[in-house]
């Protein structure tokens, strides 16, 4: 069993002070930055309070307890409390809580959830123990071509792949890229996990198979340029993946969409009436830094009023399904849950379409925008499908 | 399953109370040298309803009841010393009102200093509260309990002095209002009812604070922040007071510290001035910095380091990280301005007996009415020698305070301690029957302010 002193951050995690910046958005709007600490508003579930109850269960200062395990895995890896914490460690400050994730998957001490969504992948590749030939049903009657050599891979992922509203905008996508001419191909069946969750849930050995796996299917068949439809996979793919001898150019398809709209090679321009806001996906702002692709499509399609959210860019409240928790769901549950407040605070922007370019997002605020009664006020709608409809190809 | 944990799911349903070991673990600890306690129960109550019902189940049972903001206060003062229920007011978060005309925010209680300046600053933008320089996590009443100051105590005071009324809940579950909304009318002045003074400086002994109505000032279009610096610390209190004079600007204070080396023995002070047009910036810059400072400037006895526009969010938890170590306590004090000099030089000496780099501030009171001196311990929270070091540290500097002819702001159980017997023995007596009188089963915050 690890102790403190074993802890790769075992002279790190003491340096909390717990003084609480890590709960805000830029501007100190309110406490409720951390998805985890808004949903449960108790210490232990701020970033602090993980941190502290780390260093005390690594010290033996307390016992591992389910309790103890839901705290931590309800992290959604958002890293917004590494943006907010003014002191120079905070660059580790999601590493140290992966790393007790890490410790308690080692010792076998993970939720049954946790578990489950584990040995679904291992077992079947997707977290919801769907089976592996069904991976490419997304694709039926679509006529999308095999990846075999074109310029990019498209790379859909587990949620597109198999969840049937992901399925929609899978396909929304692969329509956009074929209509403005992409070479592009696709796996389908033979599609593998990302497994950026799993390793936001620090199961770092399924992580490295997984992506070793996919590597060497991807350089196999010569790939070189990747598009993926989920932030997720995009993450991975570009930060960790080069870890393991993976090496291509990976664009989220925002960015992709970005430059066919503004090359005119993508012509947007039947639009469509509507009042949009954009939600910005943790892995595409926080942790990559991408903010504009998304707004300039938006904001570009005639008869699209753009209206920001009050908290947005490195601001933005985190909808609750990273770090597995679009499958767990240790946030949901109560109008405290974060995708009910983001959906509420795009409600109040007078929008009637609530922008999102990433599956995870999709399902979990759409999902909020029925537990908010706000169906007949506000939709939930991927890029993808916005573009796809001021293209002209869906009405 | 215990009746206590059941009556407090009853009132504040299930998952905003916890009895589980976690929850108590972290309630347990201040952020300073304080050691733990563990609490029996973490409750995070959303209404003063709800408080009242807790506090009544508190008194039938017995058991105590500690109140919790930001838990910022560093100086163990919502440590559960004695078990009971911890209650976690951050949910209490509404801003109910802001009146524009007549300049106060009604607040529930957990509201927090960040949450009230960013509302002011999006949707008042001509308000501002005086706001602490602690992190913005802590919170409104959490600030006025302890008699906190902003940065706008120079011209208007403590915190505390800028209250417009209160809502309490008493140690024996009453709701009670104070100021002119007590008799049904707005939330804008205390006086001339009654005063409140029982639940200010009380550190939560005496009742929980559910409501803040507090004063808000002008805020004007410019704000920035001047600096002038000094090698002689003998010069500190004339500086304030001539600066104090000129009334031009917002915020004075004095820091010295012994990080980073090249400034240490020097005396910075930073000097708020707000204008709502370049003319009055300049007016006021030359006020400030020509015809009053000038004098020191010329003599070089002083040097001026201009004028930065913007208030910069203090980031004091900085202070934390300085041997990478994650701690720090210090211990404020009210004391005259013209103990600076030897506030520093005492200080100074502490931390070097202790061999923690020196930190001292002063926070300028009213029109140099007093400053608050704060001496800064750093700690490594591995180390527990260090955070021995720091507590011998403020227990010394504890003493000093009183021995400067200064009182010690916000005290913990020592200085408390140090406090009491010192106080004129009427006046004690008349806390401890106060105390009595509004708390017979001495449930409220236990061990602070306990007058024997
Ligand atoms: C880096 C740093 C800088 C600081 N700078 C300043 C500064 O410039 N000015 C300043 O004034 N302070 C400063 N402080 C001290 C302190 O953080 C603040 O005064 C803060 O506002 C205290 O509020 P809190 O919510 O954290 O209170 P807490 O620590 O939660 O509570 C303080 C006390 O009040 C009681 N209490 C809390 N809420 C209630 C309530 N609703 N009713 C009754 N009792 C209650 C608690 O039991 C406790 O005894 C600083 C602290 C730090 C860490
Ligand atoms: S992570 Fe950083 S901001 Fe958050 S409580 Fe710890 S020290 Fe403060
Ligand atoms: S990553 Fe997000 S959920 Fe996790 S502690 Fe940080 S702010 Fe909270």
């Amino acid at each position: 069993m690890m102790a403190l002193a074993d802890f790769e951050y075992g002279d790190t995690i003491h340096r909390c002070f717990r003084c609480g910046y890590c709960k805000f958005p830029v501007d100190w709007t309110d406490v409720n930055n951390c998805p985890a600490y808004a949903r449960y508003r108790m210490e232990t579930y701020s970033c602090g309070g993980r941190l502290w109850l780390t260093r005390a269960w690594l010290s033996d200062e307390i016992d591992w307890t389910a309790h103890f395990a839901h705290i931590m895995f309800s992290c959604t890896a958002c890293k917004n409390c590494e943006a907010k914490c003014p002191l120079s460690f905070n660059v580790d400050i999601l590493n140290m809580i992966t790393a007790a994730k890490g410790e308690m998957v080692e010792r076998g001490t993970i939720p049954p959830l946790v578990k489950e969504f584990l040995e679904n992948i291992q077992r079947h590749g997707n977290p919801y123990g769907t089976p592996k030939a069904k991976r490419g049903d997304w694709l039926d009657g679509m006529g999308l071509k095999p990846y075999q050599g074109q310029d990019y891979l498209y790379y859909v992922g587990c949620i597109g792949s198999y969840d049937t509203r992901a399925q929609e905008i899978a396909r929304a996508l692969g329509a956009v890229l074929d209509r403005a001419g992409v070479s592009f191909g696709v796996l389908g069946v033979e599609e593998g996990c990302d497994g950026n969750d799993v390793n936001m849930i620090g199961e770092q050995g399924l992580f490295e198979v997984l992506a070793e796996d996919n590597i060497a299917q991807f350089k196999d068949l010569g790939v070189h340029r990747i598009v993926t439809l989920s932030p997720h996979a995009y993450n991975a793919i570009k930060n960790e993946y080069p870890c393991y001898e993976g090496d291509f150019e990976v664009l989220h398809y925002t960015q992709l969409l970005q430059c066919l709209i503004s090359d005119g090679d993508l012509d947007i321009s039947k639009g469509f009436e509507a009042r949009v806001t954009f939600h910005d996906p943790c892995f595409l702002g926080r942790w990559n830094g991408e903010y504009e692709a998304s707004r300039e499509i938006l904001q570009a399609i005639p008869g699209v009023t753009f209206i920001e959210l009050e908290k947005n860019r490195e601001s933005a409240l985190c909808c609750g399904g990273g770090g597995g928790n679009f499958y767990i769901d240790f946030l949901g549950g109560s109008p405290d849950s974060p995708s009910r407040r983001r959906v509420r605070e795009a409600h109040e922007t007078g929008a009637n379409i609530l922008a999102v370019a990433c599956p995870s997002c999709l399902n979990m605020l759409e999902d909020a925008v029925k537990s908010e009664e706000l169906e007949d006020k506000i939709s939930v709608q991927d890029i993808s499908e916005i573009v796809a409809k001021a293209c002209g190809i869906t009405a | 399953m215990d009746s206590v944990y059941e009556a407090l799911v009853e009132i504040v349903g299930p998952e905003h109370v916890s009895s589980q070991p976690e929850e108590l673990f972290i309630y347990s600890w201040d952020l300073g040298t304080t050691e733990p306690h563990r609490p029996d129960y973490a409750v995070a109550p959303r209404t003063a309803e709800e408080i009242r019902k807790i506090v009544q189940l508190a008194n039938k049972e017995k058991i105590p009841v500690v109140p919790l903001g930001g838990g910022l206060s560093l100086a163990g003062l919502a440590v559960p010393f004695k078990g009971g229920i911890l209650l976690d007011l951050k949910r209490m978060d509404d801003i109910i009102e802001v009146n524009e005309r007549a300049r106060y925010a009604l607040v529930e209680c957990g509201v927090s200093q960040g949450k009230l300046t960013a509302y002011l600053e999006r949707h008042h933008p001509h308000l501002t509260h005086s706001e602490p320089g602690a992190p913005p996590a802590a919170t409104i009443a959490g600030n006025v309990v302890i008699h906190g100051q902003g940065d706008l105590a120079h011209p208007y005071g403590f915190n505390s002095d800028m209250i417009n009324g209160l809502e309490v809940v008493t140690p024996t579950g009453e709701i009670c209002q104070f100021g002119s909304c007590a008799i049904g009318a707005g939330w804008f002045t205390l006086h001339p009812l009654p005063d409140v003074g029982l639940f200010l400086g009380w550190t939560g002994t005496t009742g929980i604070i559910t409501k803040v109505s507090l004063r808000l000032f002008p805020c004007k279009k410019i704000r920035g922040m001047a600096q002038f610096v000094v090698d002689d610390e003998d010069l500190v209190p004339e500086v304030f007071y001539k600066i104090t004079h000129t009334q031009m600007v917002e915020d004075i204070m004095a820091t010295s510290q012994a990080i980073p080396p090249f400034s240490s023995e020097l005396h910075h002070f930073t000097i708020n001035i707000a204008a709502d047009s370049e003319k009055e910036l300049e007016f006021k810059l030359e006020i400030v910095f020509d015809d009053t400072l000038g004098e020191y400037i010329h003599k070089g006895d002083g040097g001026y380091l201009g004028f930065i526009r913007g208030l910069e969010r203090p980031q004091l938890s900085k202070t934390s990280d300085w041997r990478k170590g994650g701690g720090f306590e210090y211990v404020g004090s009210i004391m005259p301005i013209e103990q600076y000099p030897e506030c520093y030089r005492r200080g100074k000496e502490i931390s070097e007996r202790h061999d923690i780099p020196y930190t001292v501030l002063a926070r300028c009171i009213g029109t140099a009415h007093a400053m608050m001196f704060s001496w800064t311990y750093a700690f490594n929270r591995a180390d527990p020698k260090t955070i021995e070091h720091a507590r011998e540290a403020l227990h010394e500097t504890d003493d000093l305070a009183l021995e400067l002819g200064g009182t010690i702001w916000k005290p913990g159980l020592y200085g408390q301690r140090l406090v009491m017997e010192k106080l004129n023995p009427n006046t004690l007596e008349l806390m401890r029957k106060i105390k009595q009188l509004l708390d017979p089963n001495g449930i409220m915050n236990p061990g602070n302010w306990e007058a024997q």
